[in-house]
């Protein structure tokens, strides 16, 4: 791996892997089992400068802003590389959502370059948000021959034959500007500077080593802060190869692991629960004498992995179930939210480690990682090298607000003061999370402290975001808040949010009212919908400027209704 | 039936099939993540059934944003 210490900013570590890797494999791109593209460190420059040489012909400096949209595919890192090559800004946007969504946050980033894929760019041209879009230059990959741009150009057409000029970039300077949240209301632009990657590269590294032919299969999305590190950063700093896998589709996963003998892959619960079904059917189908050998190996390999992985061991009794793995396999990294440790728990009994964590985007990913040693199913892991944990307010039980301080920590929000001093206080950073250190230095999280949810697909939701859906309803008032908010729950699974109502004076709560809702709520992303509706017969409480007072509101409601009260949509 | 409503009707068919829910029960204005309590991935796999009764490729991002079997009948309606 190179030594980042010796490196201002991401470009520079980029330019130094080329050259010090010319002809490792550095991309493989699969569409299901077709392989599309297979580049060596010096094809992937050669790919990048001609696009960066055209995109400072078109006016792109130091600072300049690009957004990039895209699946995860080889054409993402070629644009990445190519907006750090010239001393630019990248926002990596979330593909996932809505096309109004999305041109929110081009206009909030500012970006004056937007990279995308050409099926989403057809979704924007068709909202009726495109008519306010003001990015000066759109590229499109992968549009069809004679498909209306609607003024975009060609993302391959994009080039120039003329040597680009390499601008370097100072530590504190911005590499990312990364949302977190806050796609209509308030957006969260987390400003992420190249020392906060750079310190987080050579922190979590050492965990995960790349070497040339190792490799990692990246199907989190790669705007996702775990897979920008571990599936383009980690590995092209190591001088390993990034295969991107153009589907989700478990069968294509399996394949690809065996095809690529793969070494690392990230991914969120909702993958790791796939996989685990996968496995446990095709172990129910084995003839029951098999049945029972394996769960005699199986417990064998409990027994003498319990302190600390032994990949050989395991890949020696469990051959059969690694070999489907591609045999290579050194660890799953599962993040974006939390974990079951009962999941975690199946893999570890197979010998298959399980990287959990713990971290947030305003940290630049990890803050906690399980180390395996011991194996602790029920905890996020201790404290990362340099990430300094701090309990605030704790309880008697030793639970408070997870706070942090690292070098990690990003710089600010995109434009947004009051935010920023609300969420980083004396340097250190309040991540709305509950949890207790316990005697081991290792930290268990306990719930929340703010107003949100984070899906098993690790998709965090804030109640303002889709509260706009339910504007207009025939009610007195309306908002959504967290059901874990209102009723503290030390569980961070299965978290809803739920619309509190308060009905005009009198009024029951019609069919129709409730009919209206349940259409209104599926207009927003599956992920995005309320669970469920609270009849609250009191005017919520408000300030001067007449906000909710949410605290106040989800208190009251506590102290007069429980959990049942919830009527599921 | 036009074009449009049998292809409906046979997703809904085969939905109805792939996770063994009485096909009287499905209509084309439902909402499939919850008529059949799936997640994003078990969608993937109607749309792998979907792929096998027409004989045509659909890429994971035509699911995007839909969750309906209408809507999902006319994006595939419109590759047939």
């Amino acid at each position: 791996m190179l030594d980042l210490n010796q490196y201002n900013c991401l470009g520079e570590s980029l330019q130094a892997a080329i050259e010090r890797w010319p002809d490792e494999i550095c991309l493989i791109e699969a569409d299901r089992d077709r392989e599309k593209a297979r580049l060596t460190y010096r094809q992937f420059s050669d790919a990048v400068l001609p696009l960066a040489r055209a995109l400072q012909d078109a006016g792109f400096r130091e600072g300049s802003r690009a957004a990039i949209l895209m699946t995860n595919q080889s054409k993402w890192p070629i644009s990445a590389y190519a907006i750090f090559y010239c001393g630019g800004v990248l926002i990596p946007l979330d593909y996932k959502l809505s096309p109004r969504e999305q041109v929110a946050l081009l206009a909030h980033s500012k970006a004056e370059v937007l990279i995308v894929e050409y099926h989403l760019w057809r979704a924007i041209v068709q909202a009726p948000e495109f008519k306010s879009l003001a990015v000066p230059t759109v590229l499109v990959t992968e549009a069809p021959a004679n498909a209306d741009l609607a003024g975009a150009k060609r993302w391959e057409n994009f080039r120039s034959s003329q040597e680009p000029v390499f601008v370097p970039r100072k530590r504190q300077d911005a590499a990312c500007i990364v949302y977190s949240s806050g796609t209509t209301g308030r957006p969260k632009g987390c400003v992420l500077t190249h020392e906060n990657y750079l310190e987080q590269c050579m922190t979590v590294a050492p965990v995960f080593p790349f070497w040339p032919g190792a490799r990692y299969l990246s199907i989190i999305p790669t705007n996702h802060a775990i897979d920008f590190m571990g599936g383009f950063i980690m590995p092209f700093t190591g001088g390993g190869t990034v295969v991107h896998l153009r589907t989700l589709r478990p069968e294509y996963i399996r394949d690809a692991f065996t095809r690529y003998k793969i070494t690392y892959m990230a991914v969120v619960p909702l993958i790791l629960k796939s996989l685990q079904k996968g496995l446990e059917e095709r172990f129910a189908a084995l003839a029951p004498m098999k049945r029972r050998a394996l769960g005699g190996l199986i417990r064998i390999n409990r027994a003498l992995t319990w302190r600390r992985a032994r990949p050989r061991v395991s890949r020696m009794l469990l051959k059969e179930i690694h070999q489907a793995f591609g045999g290579e396999l050194r660890a799953l990294l599962v993040g974006g939210a939390f974990t079951e440790p009962t999941i975690i728990e199946f893999f570890h009994d197979l010998g298959i480690p399980i990287y959990n964590g713990y971290g947030t985007t305003e940290a630049c990913t990890a803050i906690t990682l399980n180390d395996l040693q011991p194996f602790l199913p029920d905890t996020v892991g201790r404290p990362v090298h340099g990430m300094e944990i701090r309990i605030l307010n704790a309880r008697e039980d030793g639970i408070g607000e997870v706070t942090v301080r690292s070098k990690t920590v990003m710089s600010h929000y995109l434009e947004d003061p009051e935010l920023t001093a609300e969420t980083i206080v004396d340097g250190w950073l309040m991540t709305g999370d509950l949890g207790r250190i316990d005697a081991a230095g290792h930290l268990r999280l306990m719930g929340r402290a703010k107003n949100m949810i984070v899906t098993e697909e690790g998709k965090n939701v804030y109640p303002e975001e889709i509260e706009a859906v339910f504007e207009g309803l025939p009610v007195k008032e309306s908002c959504v808040v967290a059901a874990n908010y209102i009723w503290h729950d030390r569980k961070m699974t299965g978290e809803q949010l739920v619309l509190v109502i308060r009905p005009e004076s009198g009024k029951p709560i019609s069919e129709k009212l409730v009919a209206e809702i349940s259409e209104r709520n599926r207009r927003l992303l599956n992920y995005k919908r309320a669970g469920g509706y609270v009849v609250w017969e009191q005017d919520f409480p408000r300030t001067a400027s007449m906000k909710i007072k949410r605290a106040e509101l989800a208190g009251e409601i506590r102290s007069k209704l429980g959990r049942e009260a919830v009527n599921p949509l | 039936m036009n074009p449009l409503e049998k292809t409906t009707d046979e997703i809904l068919r085969l939905a109805s099939e792939h996770f063994k829910v009485p096909r009287a029960e499905l209509n084309a204005g439902d909402d499939f993540f919850k008529k059949l309590g799936i997640n994003s991935l078990q969608a993937l796999d109607l749309l792998t059934r979907i792929e096998q009764h027409f004989h045509i490729e659909l890429p994971d991002y035509e699911l995007q944003g839909v969750s309906d079997f209408k809507t999902l009948a006319e994006r595939i309606q419109s590759r047939l």
